[in-house]
C-alpha cells in the first residue's frame, strides 16, 4: 500500500466511522482529523496504533524500520497474550544510524529481512515504517516486494510513520495492510454456516479466552481472530466468514466496511463487557446468522450464564451498590464499561467523550443520566478536579492515569492495554466486580490519608 | 585491555538500548519544577513516558511539540513556540528541558535560530531558562542522551541569584550523578557527602523527584530535584565529583566555565571504590577547613559500615566465587557491576553493552559486544546468572538461568525509586541479593 495524501484522507474520512456521518447537521466532528496540540498532546503515534493492531499476530515477526526510539522504547510491552507462538513478543528493529540516514536505509532493511528469515523463519514479517525512514523517503513497498519474491515469505509493508497521525489512524493503516496483503490469500480447510471473525479484539490479559468457550457452547465458530492470539494463516482466510463482529472498537472499522464491499460479509459492532452487552452480542450474532436452532441455543446459554452470574455477583453487588466512579477512557470503551458498571449497581458520575463518535456520545448521555458529567477534553489535572467535584469513590482509566489517581490517594482500576485481568464475557464481569471491590475496600486508603500524630497537635 | 566487538547485524533483535532522548528526559527529571519537552512527533514522548511510568510507578511529566508530517517539512518553530506557551500556562514550570529527536534532527531544524527568535518575540519568558540538548535517536543510547543533557544543564546560564553571598564559603561540592545511579543511590550519596560537613549539589537529583513519595498536590512538573536557585550557585562549588565516566564532558564544562577542579569516580560499589570516594571527600572537607596538618576525618558511621561490608564480602564469597555471570548493561553500569563481581571472585562469562565509551577498554575481562539481547542469549548459555533489565526475562527463562534486574526498564520489580546499590551499604545489598539468589537455587 502506497501511503499517499489521498489514502490518509480516505482513512480519516472513513465512512464506516460515525465521526464522519453527521458532519452536515451537527457541525463538524473532528475527533478523527484532530491534530495533536503542541505542549498538551499526550497520545501515541500512528506507528504505536499500527503495532497495537498487528503485534498480537503471534507467529509473525514485527520489524520496525527506524531509529531506536520507536522499537527500543516499546518492544515487548504489549499486553496481548498467546496460546502458541511467541515470536510476536520479540523486538526487531533496523536501529538505523546516521549513515543510513545519509545514504538511505533500504539496503539495511533488505539485509535485515534476510537476517530475520534465516534465524527465525516466521510465516510472515510485518515491516513498519517510522518518522525518520518515511522522511528520508525509503521505499518500504519496493523493499518488501523484492523480499517477498526472494524469500518466498509474505513481507508486508505497514506504512505507519508516527507523524501522519494518532493511534487511531495507525490502527486503520494496519487494517489496510491486512486488507491489501493478507486477507483473501488462503482458503480454510472447511467452512461452516456459523463462521464469524472477531475484529479489533487483541486478547489483552487473555480476554478472548473468556468468550471463545461461550461461542463454542452455542455453536458459533470463530474462523479468524483479528488479531488477538491469531496465527498469520487464520487471517489469510478471514474472507470466508459469514459475519464480521467488530469488538469495542471503531479502530478497525475500515476492515469491516471493506470486507463487506469486497466479499459481501456483513458486520456488526458489539462489546463483551457487562451482562447486557454480552447477551446482546450473542443474540445479534445468532440473529444475523439467521439460524433458529442457534438462536434457541443462545437463549439457553444466556439463561444459564445469567443465573450463575446472579449468584456469583450477589455479594459484590451489595458491596458496590451506589459507589461512584469517574471513568476516563477512549471511544466505545466508555459506554461498554459504563454498562458493565451499572450491571454491578455502581454509578458513573463522569466520563470522557474525547474519542467518542456522535453515536457513542448519545449512548453515553443516556447511561449517564442528567447529573452525569461528560468530559470533552481532559488531562490529569482536569480529571482530579472532576473527581473532587463529584465526590467520586474511584477512578477507572487507562494505565497512564494510574499514578494520577494513586498520588491523589484515590482508588484506581486499569481498563486499558497493560492490565493483567480479563474483564470480557460473563466470567470477566465477576473478575471486574472483584477488582472493584478490592480497590474500593482496601484497608490502605485510610492510612495514606491519615495525618501523622504531630500534625494533629494544635498549639 | 578489553576488546570491543560490534555485532555486524542489520537488525537489532530484542534491543538492549533505549533512545538518547529518553535518557535526556530522565536527566531533566532530576531538576525541580521542570517539564522535559521533546521536539518531535508525539509518539516518541508517549513511549518514553510509558516506559518511565512503568519503571518508577510514578506520574511522569513529559511534553511534546507534536510535529506532524507537514510541520516537519515546514520547520518546527511554530510548534516549539506553541508548546512553550501552552506549558507555561498549564504547568507554570521553573525550567524547561528541550530535547530533539530523530525526526527533527533529520529535518535539521536550526534550534539556536528558533530559540533566539522565540526569545525575541516573547520577552515575558525571560525568567524561564530553557535547557536545550540535541539528542538524535540514531546516535547512541540512553546513557549518551543522559550525559548530553547533564552537560547542557551545567552549560546553561541561570542568571544571578538574588541572594548576596559573595565571599562566604558554601562548602559546596557538585556531584554529577551519571545514569548508572538510581534515585536511591542519589540519596545515599547525599547522605555520605553531608556526613563530611559538605553541601552536595547533585545534578541531576532524581532522589527528590522520582524516588516514590506522596505529595500533597498534583504535579504537572517535577515536584523536586535540583532547583533553579541551586543551579545559580554552581559557580560556588569547591570541587566537582563526577560519578560515571560519561559525566566527564560535563565536569570539564564546569572546569572551563568556573575553573572548578574535578575528579571522575567511575564507580561507587565495592570496598576499594567506596574507600576512594570517602578519602576524596575527607580531603575536600579538609581543604576547606584550611588545616594544613592533614588528618583524615572519616565519620564513625562509615567506619562501621566498612567493617560490615568486609564481613558481607566474607559471607558472600562462598556463593559468588567462581560463578559465571553474563551481563547486558549500559557502559558505566557494566563497568561498575563487573568490577565488583570480579573483585568477589566471580567470572564474567559474557558482556553486552549499548554504545561506545572509553570506559569499555578498562573492563575487567577480555571481550565486550556492542549489541542486543539476542547476542546475550547466544553468549550466556551455561552461565550461573544473568544481569540485565526486565527485557531479559524471556531469554533467562529460555536458558533457565536466574535473572538479576538492573538498568532500564525494570517493569516487574517494586521499589526502583528507592533501591540503593552504591556506597558500603549499597554494595552490601548487592552482594546479599546475589548471594540469596544462589542460595535459593542451591548454587
Ligand atoms: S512518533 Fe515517529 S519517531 Fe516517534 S515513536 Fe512514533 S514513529 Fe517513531
Amino acid at each position: 500500500m502506497k501511503l499517499t495524501k489521498g489514502k490518509i484522507a480516505d482513512l480519516l474520512n472513513e465512512p464506516g466511522c460515525e465521526h464522519n456521518h453527521k458532519k452536515g447537521e451537527q457541525g463538524k466532528n473532528k475527533a478523527c482529523t484532530q491534530q495533536a496540540k503542541p505542549g498538551a498532546a499526550q497520545g501515541g503515534c500512528a506507528f504505536d496504533g499500527a503495532s497495537i493492531a498487528l503485534v498480537p499476530i503471534t507467529d509473525a515477526a514485527h520489524l520496525v524500520h527506524g531509529p531506536i526510539a520507536c522499537a527500543g522504547n516499546s518492544w515487548g510491552s504489549r499486553g496481548s497474550l498467546s496460546s502458541g507462538a511467541t515470536t510476536y513478543k520479540m523486538g526487531f528493529t533496523t536501529d538505523i544510524s546516521e549513515n543510513d540516514i545519509i545514504f538511505g536505509g533500504e539496503k539495511r532493511l533488505y539485509k535485515g529481512i534476510s537476517q530475520v528469515i534465516k534465524r527465525y523463519n516466521p510465516p510472515a514479517i510485518f515491516v513498519y515504517s517510522t518518522c525518520v525512514t518515511a522522511l528520508i523517503g525509503d521505499d518500504l513497498d519496493a523493499v518488501c516486494e523484492a523480499a517477498t519474491k526472494k524469500f518466498e515469505t509474505p513481507i508486508i509493508p505497514v506504512n505507519s510513520p508516527g507523524f501522519v497521525g494518532s493511534k487511531n489512524l495507525g490502527n486503520r493503516l494496519a487494517g489496510e495492510s491486512l486488507l491489501d496483503y493478507v486477507v483473501g490469500t488462503a482458503e480454510p480447510e472447511y467452512t461452516t454456516p456459523y463462521d464469524i471473525n472477531l475484529i479489533g479484539e487483541y486478547n489483552v490479559a487473555g480476554e478472548v479466552w473468556s468468550v471463545l468457550p461461550l461461542f463454542e457452547k452455542v455453536g458459533i465458530r470463530v474462523l479468524s481472530k483479528i488479531t488477538g492470539d491469531a496465527t498469520f494463516e487464520e487471517i489469510r482466510y478471514a474472507h470466508r466468514a459469514k459475519l464480521n463482529v467488530m469488538i469495542c472498537s471503531k479502530a478497525l472499522i475500515n476492515m469491516g466496511r471493506k470486507m463487506e464491499e469486497r466479499y459481501g460479509i456483513p458486520y456488526i459492532e458489539e462489546s463483551f463487557y457487562g451482562v447486557e452487552d454480552m447477551n446482546r452480542c450473542l443474540r445479534n450474532i445468532a440473529q444475523k446468522i439467521g439460524d433458529e436452532a442457534l438462536q434457541q441455543r443462545v437463549e439457553t446459554v444466556i439463561a444459564e450464564e445469567t443465573a450463575k452470574l446472579d449468584i456469583a455477583l450477589a455479594p459484590y453487588r451489595a458491596r458496590l451498590k451506589d459507589k461512584r466512579m469517574v471513568l476516563y477512557t477512549g471511544g466505545v470503551k466508555s459506554w461498554s464499561v459504563m454498562s458493565a458498571a451499572q450491571d454491578l449497581g455502581m454509578k458513573v458520575v463522569a466520563t470522557s467523550t474525547k474519542k467518542s463518535t456522535e453515536e457513542d456520545k448519545a449512548k453515553i448521555k443516556k447511561l449517564l443520566g442528567k447529573d452525569g458529567i461528560a468530559l470533552a477534553k481532559g488531562n490529569a489535572k482536569e480529571i482530579l478536579k472532576v473527581i473532587a467535584k463529584t465526590k467520586a469513590d474511584m477512578l477507572v482509566a487507562g494505565g497512564r492515569n494510574q499514578y494520577t489517581a494513586l498520588k491523589a490517594r484515590i482508588p484506581f482500576l486499569d481498563i486499558n492495554q497493560e492490565r493483567h485481568t480479563p474483564y470480557a464475557g460473563y466470567d470477566g464481569l465477576v473478575e471486574m466486580a472483584k477488582e472493584f471491590d478490592r480497590a474500593l475496600h482496601s484497608p490502605i486508603w485510610q492510612q495514606v490519608q491519615q495525618p501523622a500524630p504531630w500534625e494533629t497537635v494544635s498549639s | 585491555m578489553t576488546t570491543i566487538t560490534r555485532n555486524k547485524k542489520s537488525v537489532a533483535v530484542n534491543p538492549l538500548k533505549q533512545s538518547p532522548p529518553l535518557g535526556a528526559a530522565l536527566a531533566f527529571l532530576g531538576l525541580k519544577g521542570i517539564v522535559p519537552l521533546f521536539h518531535g512527533s508525539q509518539g516518541c514522548t508517549a513511549f518514553a513516558k510509558v516506559l518511565l511510568v512503568r519503571h518508577f510507578r510514578e506520574a511522569i511529566p513529559l511534553a511534546t511539540t507534536a510535529m506532524t508530517e507537514v510541520t516537519t517539512i515546514l520547520g518546527g518553530e511554530e510548534n516549539i513556540e506553541q508548546a512553550l506557551l501552552t506549558l507555561v500556562e498549564s504547568a507554570k514550570p521553573d525550567l524547561i528541558g528541550l530535547l530533539t529527536t530523530g525526526l527533527t534532527e533529520t529535518r535539521g531544524d536550526d534550534m539556536d535560530g528558533i530559540l533566539k527568535s522565540i526569545r525575541k518575540r516573547h520577552p515575558e519568558l525571560d525568567y524561564l531558562p530553557i535547557i536545550f540538548v540535541s539528542t538524535p535517536d540514531y546516535k547512541g543510547g540512553l546513557q549518551d542522551g543522559f550525559a548530553a543533557a547533564v552537560n547542557s544543564i551545567v552549560a546553561t546560564d541561570y542568571g544571578q541569584s538574588v541572594e548576596t553571598y559573595r565571599g562566604q564559603s558554601l562548602q559546596q561540592v557538585t556531584i554529577l550523578a551519571g545514569s548508572l545511579l538510581a534515585p536511591g543511590d542519589g540519596s545515599e550519596i547525599k547522605e555520605i557527602v553531608e556526613a563530611f560537613g559538605l553541601k552536595p549539589l547533585v545534578i541531576p537529583d532524581l532522589s527528590e523527584s522520582v524516588d516514590g513519595h506522596l505529595d500533597d498536590d498534583y504535579n504537572s512538573k517535577t515536584p523536586g530535584g535540583t532547583s533553579k536557585e541551586q543551579l545559580q550557585q554552581l559557580e560556588r562549588s569547591l570541587f566537582t565529583i563526577a560519578i560515571g565516566e560519561s559525566m566527564r564532558p560535563a565536569a570539564s564544562t564546569l572546569k572551563e566555565k568556573f575553573g572548578t577542579n574535578y575528579q571522575i569516580i567511575p564507580r561507587l560499589t565495592g570496598l576499594g571504590a567506596v574507600d576512594n570516594f570517602l578519602w576524596l571527600l575527607a580531603q575536600i572537607s579538609n581543604y576547606k577547613a584550611n588545616n594544613w596538618q592533614f588528618k583524615p576525618q572519616i565519620p564513625e558511621k562509615y567506619l562501621r559500615q566498612r567493617r560490615q561490608l568486609q564481613d558481607a564480602i566474607l559471607d558472600t564469597h562462598f556463593y559468588l566465587g567462581g560463578k559465571k555471570i553474563s551481563l547486558a548493561l549500559e557502559p558505566d553500569l557494566l563497568y561498575q557491576t563487573s568490577w565488583l563481581l570480579k573483585e568477589m571472585g566471580a567470572e564474567i562469562q559474557a558482556a553486552v553493552t549499548t554504545t561506545k565509551s572509553p570506559i569499555l577498554k578498562e573492563l575487567p575481562f577480555e571481550n565486550v559486544t556492542i549489541g542486543d539481547l539476542e547476542d546475550l542469549e547466544d553468549l550466556a548459555t551455561g552461565s550461573d546468572l544473568i544481569i540485565t533489565n526486565s527485557q531479559g526475562k524471556g531469554l533467562a527463562k529460555k536458558l533457565n538461568i536466574p535473572l538479576y534486574r538492573m538498568g532500564y526498564p525494570i517493569y516487574d520489580r517494586l521499589g526502583n525509586g528507592s533501591r540503593c546499590l552504591v556506597g558500603y551499604k549499597g554494595s552490601m545489598q548487592f552482594l546479599f541479593d546475589l548471594g540469596n539468589i544462589f542460595i535459593e537455587i542451591g548454587h
